[in-house]
């Protein structure tokens, strides 16, 4: 059998790591393949019930990722994200989903190599972590 | 029952060169619901661009997704082809697989695999777009400048003689900027002053032009065509309405030991000064870290010569509201604090200056007349050792950067420097001559061929004082790294433009993004040169990267033209990506149960109470209501809704679901 390749979900502001994404592109910068986009206008917008349902889609690792603290393009929708994250990630522990499984990470639009780096260092540990059946397991026990 | 076409573009070699763009387009077209899917070699040129309309057309399209670049590069110019066939815009979305794909992985079939994921995502996605509709906002046609130096000058000056209001707003009391500081300018050795003083003149008079200087922008909100601005007007202890700039307060002040400002400390002033005789407005303010009432009570002498009884000492600090429409930051740069380099000696020894300080020394108007005296005992150096890249291009100090006018102003200093004091000698170390520009390269030539400046590439490592004079040594490296030891009497160091200080914290008010070194950054660094990512703010000048002094005028003349364009029409339309609270029949009239929880995260106060009350007038309920106008669409409220009632236009719940179970 081929060796394990994560599937990665990144939930991404349109404004900052979106738009570093980019630059990473447009700097012809090379990282890992696994990761998928999802963009939405800004980490504010992120309901967390949305990680779970990247993880019941099978996602093996999760990137959050938006404009530093005091750059948001809309204000402070990084500091509801940061705070609601916050929150999320203790219950998360407390139904026993693994949280290093959750990278919670600010890339603005100038870290193009940032993104890069983020990207492959996830890759990386989510292999070490092998692929996420205890999520399913725990499905099956009916936690849902 | 969706029928969705799929459009694969090959970006040349930029995409096709990594990913398998038939495969791409063979297996989007298994996806249910996906009725047309095409790969093409340039998408966004006019044939890419009519395969699509033809498709809609023919197809019966109700979605369109293009693969290729980035949506930020070219969702307006699909989603126009789009419009132009009649399908509404915003059911066309784009699959990012060139920044995020081709440009960024090998080419093996994980990164095709990807690219396929990534259109599968986004066909998705588009199933459940809705046809969406701009929303017309009103434009408040004046224009907000920040910063009175020369971009910010020249972008007033063209915004007001295109016949809109202007406020330009500037920190320090007088406009002008760093440009005023100067002696001559490269190429042509114009006076500074002679040809920026005229300009500034008709700022001050020009009646379209409100000037409030020694201000500066407190905050500020709302969105193009409709921001609303707090500026800080300082307080200077002037009234400037009874001031009649006759000067003789500064005359009378007992305190006139300040180091000024404007002459970068080579100069003194009064407690009560205008920064240069030039100034604009021509009116006094008193500085209240050095005045003596202040400091002790009691003096007012100023006061008391005062023909005018214009001096104030209780004035308080006015905040002013204003209306603008656009916004063009031209707040400037500033260059590094020579006590960056211990190993050059600056603030140790006085004979070791900035650029700047030699730009004062060899102004007419400057402490010395213009003639070129050192600091230190105000004789005549007879040697002068000239320091390009003190600061730039060295990651080591964290400047990566070029200054990029360092190389000119340089070779300009040894050539005032040689025009002044014809037999002394003018070394400069360099490590690149960077002289692109219109009669540049041929100016530095000058320098070397006809003014006999002595050129050195390399750079130096130490600066130390012996006998009354400046050691400096370097090394030659043309010569193998031949050490060299120079004997001077001054060093001017060409020290890095820096980002101003207050630009990060500027940056946040304005809400715009800036670069690791603080420099503000456009919105694209080749196509849109003048403008933000936040629509209606512009940048003008060196707040946008180090440059000189045409350009900063040439993307003036280019940030007004942009507010000009935008002012050209009553209204203008705005992308319908906002949040809206559900509403349904009776009796429910909408899920939302008006916890409000949305109303206190709202950063832009879009969030109303709404009475919903039956035929008889009686209370129902109150539920929220989000107003157009205000909504920005960052979404916030929609993930903290705990009924879902509110969700996001372009990004609704059963959207982003949906590209979730499409993985």
């Amino acid at each position: 059998m081929s060796e394990f390749e994560p599937k990665i979900v990144a939930f991404v502001c349109n404004w900052c790591t979106y738009a570093g994404a980019d630059l990473t592109g447009t700097s012809r910068i090379k990282y890992a393949p696994n990761v998928r986009m999802i963009r939405l206008p800004c980490t504010g917008r992120i309901d967390f019930m949305l990680l779970l349902k990247a993880f019941d889609q099978g996602a093996d690792g999760i990137i959050v990722s938006g404009c530093h603290p005091n750059d948001c393009h809309y204000t402070a929708g990084n500091f509801h994200a940061r705070r609601r994250w916050i929150v999320f990630r203790s219950l998360l522990d407390f139904l026993g989903i693994d949280t290093k499984r959750v990278h919670f990470a600010w890339v603005s639009a100038a870290e193009g190599a940032k993104w890069a780096e983020l990207v492959n260092s996830v890759a990386e540990e989510v292999k070490k972590l092998g692929p996420y059946d205890e999520y399913k397991n725990l499905l099956s026990r009916g936690i849902e | 029952m969706a029928r969705i076409g799929v459009f694969i573009c090959h970006c040349g070699e930029n995409i096709a060169g990594t990913v398998d763009t038939a495969k791409v387009a063979e297996e989007a077209g298994k996806i249910p619901g996906v009725v047309y899917s095409v790969d093409y070699k340039y998408m966004c040129s006019d044939p890419g661009q009519n395969l699509i309309k033809e498709a809609i057309k023919e197809k019966k399209l109700t979605g369109v997704v293009v693969a290729a670049c980035s949506p930020r590069m070219h969702e307006p110019t699909f989603r126009r082809a789009c419009a132009e066939s009649g399908l509404n815009p915003f059911l066309c979305e784009m699959a990012n697989i060139r920044e995020q794909c081709s440009w960024v992985h090998e080419k093996t079939p994980a990164t095709t695999e990807k690219a396929i994921e990534l259109v599968r995502i986004i066909v998705e996605k588009v199933k459940r777009n809705k046809p969406l509709y701009p929303i017309k906002v009103p434009v408040t046609k004046t224009a907000l400048v920040l910063g009175g130096g020369i971009a910010g000058i020249q972008a007033a000056l063209d915004i007001a003689n295109a016949g809109h209001k202007v406020i330009l707003v500037e920190r320090s009391p007088s406009i002008g900027g760093h440009m005023l500081q100067l002696s001559e300018t490269f190429p042509t050795l114009d006076c500074s002053q002679c040809i920026l003083t005229p300009r500034m003149v008709e700022v001050a008079q020009h009646p379209n032009i409100t000037l409030y200087t020694y201000s500066e922008l407190e905050s500020l909100e709302g969105f193009i065509g409709n921001f609303k601005a707090k500026i800080r007007k300082k307080a200077r202890g002037v009234d400037e309405t009874l001031c009649t700039g006759c000067g003789i307060c500064i005359q009378k002040c007992p305190q006139k030991k300040i180091p000024s400002e404007f002459d970068t400390g080579l100069g003194k002033r009064p407690a009560i000064y205008v920064p240069c005789p030039q100034a604009v407005p021509n009116k006094p303010v008193i500085d209240k870290e050095h005045c003596t009432y202040y400091l002790k009570g009691k003096c007012k002498i100023c006061e008391k010569f005062c023909p005018r009884g214009a001096i104030k000492f209780d004035q308080q600090d006015e905040i002013i509201t204003a209306e603008v429409g656009a916004i063009v930051a031209a707040t400037g740069y500033d260059i590094l604090n020579p006590d960056f380099f211990p190993e050059y000696g600056y603030g140790k020894y006085p004979d070791v200056i900035t650029g700047l300080q030699f730009e004062r020394l060899a102004s007419a108007s400057g402490p010395t007349l213009g003639v070129i005296k050192r600091p230190s005992d105000g004789k005549e150096p007879e040697t002068v050792v000239f320091i390009a890249c003190a600061g730039s291009r060295d990651p080591a100090k964290g400047i990566d950067y070029c200054s990029k006018i360092c190389c000119m102003y340089t070779a300009k200093h040894a050539m005032l420097y040689k025009h002044k004091v014809h037999h002394g000698k003018a070394y400069v170390f360099y490590m690149d001559i960077r002289a692109g520009g219109k009669m540049y390269e041929e100016f530095v030539r000058r320098a070397i061929e006809e003014d006999g400046a002595i050129y050195i590439r390399g750079r130096v490592s130490r600066i130390y004082e012996e006998d009354g004079k400046l050691i400096v040594k370097g090394a030659d490296t043309l010569l193998g790294g031949q050490p060299i030891e120079i004997k001077a009497d001054m060093v001017v160091l060409a020290t890095a433009m820096v980002a101003h200080k207050d630009a990060e914290e500027l940056a946040q008010k304005l809400k715009v993004s800036y670069d690791p070194y603080h420099f503000l950054s456009e919105a694209h660094p080749k196509l849109r040169p003048v403008e933000t990512n936040t629509a209606g703010i512009f940048v003008a000048g060196a707040c946008q990267a180090p440059k000189d002094i045409p350009e900063a005028v040439a993307q003036a003349s280019g940030a007004a033209s942009k507010v000009s364009a935008l002012f050209s029409s009553d209204e203008l339309s705005r992308e319908p990506v906002i949040a809206v609270v559900n509403r349904s029949a009776p009796p429910v009239y909408s899920t939302c149960t008006g916890c409000f929880l949305c109303e206190k995260a709202c950063p832009y106060q879009a969030i109303e109470r709404e009475e919903i009350k039956d035929r008889k007038g009686n209370l129902i309920k109150v539920v929220a209501r989000v107003n157009p106008g205000l909504c920005q669409g960052c979404g916030t409220c929609v993930s903290l809704c705990r009924v879902k009632a509110i969700d996001l236009q372009g990004f609704t719940n059963e959207q982003v679901y949906a590209e979730l179970l499409a993985l």
